[in-house]
C-alpha cells in the first residue's frame, strides 16, 4: 500500500467531515455535483460520437502514421513521443476533438504506457486555448487581444514539452 | 464552423490517405467502431467523473474554494497591479483561478467573464497587459484534479487513474508560469498605448 492508494479515501474523508463541520448539507452537494457531472457528459457525447467516429477512421487510412513521421524529428528533438503529434496539433482548438485524440491513444497504447501516460498528462494540463480566449475576450468585447495569443500557445509547448519530461520523471519510461 | 472543418478534412483527408495505401477497406469498420467506442467511453467513464464533480461541489459549498481565492490575494496584487486597485476585480479573478484549480468549470467562467468585463471597461477594445495575462491564465490549465481524464483513465484500465496527479501539477504549473513570463515580456513589444 502507497500514499497514493490513501490518497483518495482521505481527501473524501476530509471533504465530508470539513463540510459537515460547516454545516453543510454534504450529501444533497454530492448527488447535485454527481448530476452535473453526468449533464457534462451528456454534453460530450455528441461530438464524442462524431470527432472519435472521425479520428478512427484518420487512423485505419494511415493519414495518422504519415502525420506522425512527418513531425516525429521535431518532436524526437523535444523529448515528446511522436504518437502524440495528433493530440498536440488538435489540443488547442478542440476539447472535446482533444479528448477523442487522447483516450484512442490511451486506448491504443495502454492507460498504464509511457504514451498513454503523457496522453493524458497533456489533456489534463492545458485548456482550449482558442476558445477559452474568444470566450473572455468576447463576452468583455475585446477585439484587438495583443499578445494574448502568442503567450498563450507558448505556454502550451511548454506544457508539451513538460508533459513527457514529468513522466519520464515521475515513472521513468 | 471551424469544427466543420476539422471534421469533414478528417474524414475527406481519411478516404483520400486510404485510397492512397490500400486501406480503404478498413474505413467503414473504423468509422462504426468510433462511434461506439465514443459511448462506451462515457459510460465507463461516468462513475469517476460524477464522483468527483460531487467532491467538488462540496468543496465549494463548504467554502474550500473561498479560502482557496483569498490564498491567491497577493499573488495577483504582485502579478496584475493595476487590476488589483479595484476590489470587485480582484474578488472575481481570485474567484475564477480558485474554481479553475478546483476544476469548477461551471463556476469559472462566468466569474471569469465577468473578471474580463472589468479588466476591458475604457480599453476601447484594446485588451490591457493584465486582462491578457489573465486570458493566458485561463488558456493554461492549472486543475489540481483533472478528472475528465481521471475517467477516461479509469475506463481504460488504468490501475491507478490518479498516478498522474504529480506529472500534471509539474507540467501546467511550469506552463503557467512560463506563459505568464511569456505575456509580461510580450507585453512590452506589443505597447498598450501605440
Amino acid at each position: 500500500m502507497s500514499v497514493s492508494d490513501l490518497a483518495i479515501p482521505l481527501l473524501l474523508c476530509f471533504v465530508g467531515a470539513y463540510g459537515a463541520a460547516r454545516r453543510v448539507d454534504v450529501y444533497a452537494a454530492l448527488t447535485k455535483g454527481a448530476e452535473e457531472g453526468l449533464g457534462v457528459l451528456l454534453r460530450v457525447l455528441p461530438s464524442l460520437v462524431a470527432l472519435l467516429t472521425a479520428v478512427y477512421m484518420f487512423r485505419a487510412s494511415g493519414a495518422m502514421d504519415c502525420l506522425a513521421a512527418l513531425l516525429a524529428p521535431l518532436l524526437a528533438a523535444l523529448g515528446i513521443p511522436p504518437e502524440t503529434a495528433p493530440l498536440l496539433l488538435i489540443r488547442p482548438i478542440s476539447g472535446t476533438g482533444a479528448l477523442a485524440v487522447g483516450s484512442e491513444l490511451m486506448e491504443r497504447c495502454g492507460a498504464d504506457s509511457y504514451v498513454g501516460r503523457v496522453a493524458a498528462v497533456m489533456l489534463g494540463s492545458s485548456e482550449t486555448t482558442f476558445y477559452t480566449a474568444a470566450v473572455y475576450c468576447g463576452a468583455a468585447g475585446v477585439t484587438r487581444t495583443r499578445h494574448t495569443i502568442p503567450a498563450a500557445l507558448f505556454a502550451d509547448g511548454v506544457m508539451f514539452v513538460l508533459s513527457a519530461f514529468a513522466v519520464r520523471m515521475v515513472f521513468g519510461t | 464552423m471551424a469544427m466543420t472543418w476539422l471534421w469533414t478534412g478528417m474524414v475527406s483527408l481519411s478516404l483520400l490517405f486510404g485510397a492512397a495505401t490500400g486501406n480503404l477497406g478498413a474505413l467503414g469498420g473504423a468509422a462504426l467502431d468510433g462511434a461506439r467506442s465514443a459511448v462506451e467511453l462515457c459510460v465507463t467513464m461516468a462513475g469517476v467523473m460524477c464522483l468527483w464533480t460531487g467532491v467538488m461541489e462540496v468543496m465549494e459549498r463548504s467554502g474550500l474554494s473561498g479560502l482557496l481565492a483569498r490564498a491567491f490575494r497577493p499573488l495577483l496584487r504582485r502579478l496584475m497591479p493595476r487590476a488589483s486597485r479595484d476590489p470587485e476585480t480582484l474578488a472575481a479573478v481570485s474567484a475564477n483561478l480558485s474554481a479553475n484549480m478546483l476544476g469548477l468549470g461551471n463556476a469559472a467562467t462566468p466569474l471569469g467573464i465577468r473578471a474580463a468585463r472589468l479588466m476591458a471597461r475604457g480599453g476601447n477594445g484594446t485588451a490591457s497587459d493584465d486582462l491578457c495575462l489573465f486570458v493566458v491564465l485561463n488558456t493554461a490549465s492549472i486543475q489540481l484534479f483533472p478528472t475528465t481524464v481521471a475517467g477516461v483513465r479509469a475506463a481504460l484500465g488504468a490501475a491507478e487513474p490518479f498516478d498522474i496527479l504529480p506529472a500534471v501539477w509539474l507540467a501546467s504549473g511550469v506552463a503557467v508560469a512560463a506563459g505568464a513570463g511569456m505575456a509580461r515580456l510580450l507585453a512590452r513589444v506589443w505597447r498598450e498605448r501605440p
